[in-house]
């Protein structure tokens, strides 16, 4: 009943031609449809950090906290070596730049994988320590890593280097093709890894520490890798978030960005990088784009509904996330991945299982 | 540093340490019974708040704080009931997930409801009353805070080692399976844990933001994240052991920002609890098994 | 099964949404656009006949963007600027350009002073496709929103953003206030004319707006006087009771505070029940009357500098100030006009002005009209120099007297 091979090839090769020509029809028209290509650039990037949590919590089974501190560090070491020469003086107004840095200016792609050393460097040094920890533990250990990240950056005695309380501008940006391809190539080889032996040793430590130690699997070192690997691309996301806005500060990297996070992994579904990816795109449209109006005040037929009004949206979204956790503890997509297989399964057996729903609610009523 | 502020400043910590004391025993309760860190815990504080102001702007002050106590109580357990109960077999993980959840949608309702600007938070006179001992100056509630922390967690203490429901309690964060064969109402010693926590909340929520009157959505993030830092360091499940930890974190929280690393405060406080879990990772009580609870 | 279901729905629901979301976004956006001038629209009838006449006998319609924070920690100060510019347009609907009669439209978007959702607002409007933007209260969110419209090329006009960055190396921003660097010399003057020797120094650690100002009054200050205490606190701290304990022990002569409306009212209010007794000094910021009740009984020696004030002017400021006034109360608010309400007014009034200067609706012109443009608003003339900051050389210092903000003199920098 599966599709033939070349049959799937083709499907994979026209989807991704659809894809690069939908890019370039937006790109084209960029005034008309500037949101859709922000939502795009922007659900891409959170889909390359969602990606890099689901393999830490999802694959790996360790239970992290600490996305929004590795991305910090990786927005700002791309920012500091990315900003012009010729801007930084007024970047950095009130107390000049460092004169070890001031002349250093990197191109995109070096800073934004300095961006990834630096945030792997960071989690290579606390993941000594902080992966012995149980699981609850390793959570506020590194949500208290990510906030100890926040606080130096935002601190006066790191002014000349990071800014400060004054935040960074005039970071360098990049076309829609440049930030979707390397989303789409980090994803990528985070993917790969996962399928590779690595990957493999990372799901037996998710589903058995003992007995996968007991194949001897070293933990602490399988736990340290993926801990390492998964900083790095929240670095890599960071970096490309910095492209995205332009200019960032300490306080765009609070908690909440943490919590935004693992909002999408859970409704994508942990241990799906699909999941992530199509969770990251639509929570991102929805929040940003389709459900705005829950925001805006509504009125039906000359009557005011009351219920809409600012930060509805975000109630609304809350909900959903308790929903998900407490009646589809596995998201959209579960642990599996995106097939056309299973696409085609799907679309044959919607009608009779769609039929088999009603069904059932008959019987139940009767 | 003249003496004169050296003791304002004690006294400022101890003040702090008081109010987080009260609410990391509500943190060490509930980890030490379901193994959770209740991530709502610093929100229900904040809620307290916005109680305690719409109650007393009904009802004064005085008839204000039992119904603030009270609904914050109901709070607590209908969580539990809501957002805990029912995924109390899955893994650990999405369990801690719903915990967030729930306090991702505490603070997005606050917000929708009653917007992010500060609501001033109501003065009760007989609180506010300044004193002033030598240079020393401050209002009651600052003296009053670490005596009735004190005063709270001797009666704690006193109903889990000399009551039944406490001697249940104590079973449970011993042995779940088993204290359910020995025909302990797990449910209802998870419930009593929650109202007792979520009390405690409210008190400590009355001392916090008398001191500080103002209460915003975001107000229980951090002191409830530091909370449960205390409640690690004194080790987790054991009462006394949170009290000192939250001692231990407002004043020394004090002291940092006394000598001007105000940037580090927060940080602080992580540090420590990296420190502690390295080197003493039962905490400073937590050896002391019997008391946990 | 059920579960399998929903999930499957859900996948298809995505991919549906997505396809529609890339496929029809242009009718997308003309949906929400509708959408917005509906509410705008209604809430224009039931106040006044003029616009919906205006719009009837016009047909054509031009979008002007209020990029304000309506929630979030600078919601309230948000708000204000935007009741301000929604007078004004309730004051001013049409425009004539080319002979055509255009009825403006206010699209507004909520920043909610967050930078990250600053960047997707700014982006909201551009799509929208308005012919300019008004705002934003607070520096940091025109910063980052800045860089969008730059590269939009659609001119933004900043009503109360101080900070030096939001113009700076941006042709398209521009803004009806003074800066920081000149608001932090004149309070650092007020304090000098008060006889102040000594100041301590209260910022916010992580924004731009209070760590900048704090900079700038401490370097005027530095040059006659000593700064004896610098202190900083995080966001959302409410406890300053330590920082305060060694302000009072540094024992300055004045203190200065610039914060947010949320921090005020707990630093005055902490600091005089630890016994400080000396001035408190802020920025603009501190010119809203929710300060006022939330402080309660310490409203003594107050000081704040301000862009506005009631008495100092003209006749078409008494008349904005007698009808914006009723606008408020009709809307729930206390009568005091905040600073920021006059400045919105004035930026909406200066960008339809460029308008009529450009006579054109094209962004681009309205913005080559915008650096060359003379008017006079109730805050005073609004010129802009090579930066697009407004040649504002005069600021006005406040006290809290009566349960209001009262008038005490005015200050200019040379």
């Amino acid at each position: 009943m599966n599709m033939k091979k070349t049959t799937k090839t083709i499907c994979t090769l026209i989807a991704a031609a659809a894809f690069i020509a939908l890019l370039v029809f937006l790109e084209s028209n960029k005034n008309k449809y500037g949101m859709a290509v922000t939502v795009l650039q922007k659900g891409f990037i959170l889909a390359v950090v969602a990606v890099s949590m689901n393999l830490l919590n999802g694959f790996t089974g360790l239970f992290s906290l600490g996305q929004a501190g590795f991305m910090a560090l990786g927005a700002y070491t791309y920012a500091i070596f990315t900003i012009p020469l010729e801007s930084r003086a007024s970047v950095y107004y009130i107390s000049g730049m460092n004169p070890v840095l001031a002349g250093i200016e990197l191109p995109m792609l070096v800073a934004l994988i300095a961006g990834g050393l630096v945030a792997a460097l960071f989690a290579a040094v606390i993941g000594f320590p902080v992966l012995r920890l149980k699981s609850d533990y390793l959570a506020i250990a590194t949500l208290g890593f990510s906030e100890i990240i926040r606080a130096l950056i935002a601190s006066p005695q790191m002014d000349t280097i990071t800014n400060g309380s004054y935040g960074l501008k005039s970071i360098p940006a990049a076309s829609i093709y440049v930030v979707v391809g390397l989303c789409i190539l980090s994803i990528a080889i985070m993917a790969l890894l996962i399928n590779s032996s690595y990957g493999r040793a990372f799901k037996a430590i998710r589903e058995d520490e003992i007995a996968a130690e007991a194949m001897g699997i070293n933990l602490l070192k399988h736990k340290e890798l993926a801990f390492v690997i998964s900083s790095f691309f929240a670095g890599v996301g960071g970096g490309l978030l910095a492209m995205f806005m332009r200019s960032i500060d300490s306080s765009t990297f609070k908690i909440a960005m943490t919590y935004d996070i693992l909002l999408i992994v859970v409704i994508g579904g942990m241990g799906s990088i699909t999941g992530s990816v199509l969770s990251a795109l639509l929570v991102t449209a929805s929040k940003e784009w389709w459900l705005r109006f829950f925001d805006e005040p509504l009125t039906v037929a000359g009557v005011n509904i009351p219920l809409f009004r600012n930060g509805f949206r975000m109630v609304i979204f809350s909900i959903l996330l308790m929903v998900v956790v407490l009646f589809y503890r596995r998201g959209i997509m579960g642990t599996s991945e995106f097939s056309w297989d299973g696409l085609l399964r799907l679309l044959k057996s919607l009608p009779s299982r769609i039929g088999s729903l009603f069904r059932r609610k008959e019987g139940t009523a009767g | 540093m003249s003496l004169n502020v050296f003791f304002q400043h004690c006294l400022t910590g101890i003040s702090l340490g008081g109010a987080y004391a009260l609410i990391a025993i509500g943190y060490t309760m509930v980890y030490g019974i379901l193994r959770l860190i209740n991530f709502a815990h610093g929100d229900i504080f904040m809620v307290a708040g916005y109680f305690m102001i719409f109650a007393t702007a009904t009802f004064g002050w005085m008839a204000g704080i039992p119904i603030m106590l009270i609904c914050t109580v109901i709070l607590g357990v209908v969580i539990e009931k809501a957002a805990y109960k029912p995924i109390r077999t899955a893994p650990r993980m999405s369990v801690m997930i719903s915990a967030i959840g729930v306090s991702y949608l505490l603070q997005n309702l606050t917000t929708y409801l009653f917007t992010a600007l500060p609501r001033p938070y109501p003065e009760i006179p007989i609180l506010k009353r300044i004193f002033q001992i030598g240079s020393v100056s401050a209002s009651l509630v600052t003296f009053l805070t670490p005596v009735l922390t004190i005063l709270l967690v001797v009666i704690l203490v006193y109903i889990t080692n000399h009551t039944k429901i406490g001697m249940a309690m104590r079973a449970v964060s011993r042995d779940f399976e088993t204290s359910r064969l020995m025909g302990i109402k797990i449910n209802n010693v998870i419930s009593i844990t929650f109202v007792i926590g979520s009390f405690l909340a409210g008190v400590g929520a009355l001392l916090y933001f008398t001191d500080r009157m103002s209460v915003t959505p975001f107000s229980g993030t951090l002191p409830g994240l530091k909370c449960f830092v205390a409640a690690v360091i004194g080790g987790i499940g054991s009462v006394p052991g949170a009290v000192v930890g939250g001692f231990v974190i407002g004043i020394c929280e004090t002291f940092l920002i006394a000598l001007g690393y105000s940037t580090f405060s927060d940080a602080f406080t992580f540090i420590l609890l990296i420190i502690m879990l390295l080197f003493r990772p039962t905490g400073l009580f937590g050896e002391k098994m019997i008391d946990k609870v | 099964m059920k579960k399998k279901v929903v999930s499957l729905m859900l996948c298809t629901a995505l991919t549906a949404a997505l396809a529609a979301g890339c496929g029809d976004s242009g009718s997308a956006d003309d949906n929400a656009a509708s959408g917005n001038g509906a509410a705008s629209g209604n809430e224009a009838s039931t106040e006044e006949g003029e616009a919906a006449d205006g719009a009837a006998s016009g047909g054509s319609v031009i979008k002007v963007g209020v990029f304000e924070p309506q929630t979030g920690e600078n919601g309230g100060g948000g708000l204000q600027e935007v009741y301000g510019i929604r007078y004004a347009n309730q004051e001013r609907p049409t425009v004539t350009v080319g002979g055509t009669e255009y009825t403006i439209e206010l699209v507004e978007a909520d920043n909610k002073s967050d930078k990250t959702e600053a960047v997707t607002a700014a982006q909201t409007l551009v799509s929208a496709d308005v012919v300019g933007v008004l705002g934003s209260y607070g520096s940091g969110v025109s910063i980052a929103a800045g860089e969008i419209f730059k590269e939009a090329q659609i001119p933004a006009i900043g009503c109360s953003c101080t900070n030096p960055q939001v113009t700076e190396g941006n042709d398209y921003y521009f803004r009806v206030c003074f800066l920081d660097p000149f608001q932090g010399t004149v309070m650092a003057n007020f304090a000098k004319e008060e006889g102040a020797k000594t100041a301590a120094v209260i910022t916010q650690l992580g924004d731009d707006y209070s760590s900048g100002l704090g900079s700038f009054f401490k370097n005027a200050f530095n040059s006659f006087g000593e700064v004896v205490a610098e202190e900083q606190f995080q966001t959302n701290q409410t406890d300053f009771k330590a920082s305060l304990t060694n302000i009072k022990n540094a024992n300055p002569d004045v203190i200065f505070a610039p914060s947010s409306i949320a921090t005020a009212p707990l630093i005055i209010k902490q600091a005089r029940e630890l016994g400080i007794t000396c001035p408190i000094m802020a920025g603009d910021t501190w010119e809203n009357a929710t300060i006022i009740e939330n402080v309660g009984e310490y409203t003594q020696d107050i000081f704040l500098s301000t862009f506005f004030d009631e008495d100092g002017v003209d006749e078409a400021g008494a008349a904005f100030i007698t009808g914006f006034k009723e606008y408020l109360t009709s809307n729930g608010q206390s009568d005091i006009i905040p600073a920021v309400s006059a400045l919105g007014y004035d930026a909406y009034n200066t960008l339809i002005d460029a308008i009529e200067a450009a006579d054109s609706v094209d962004p681009a012109a309205i913005c080559t009209a915008l650096a060359t443009i003379e008017t006079t608003g109730v805050t005073g003339a609004i010129s802009f120099d090579a930066n697009g900051d407004a040649n504002k050389d005069m600021a006005f210092i406040k006290t809290v007297e009566d349960g209001g903000f009262k008038f005490l003199k005015t200050v200019t920098v040379e």
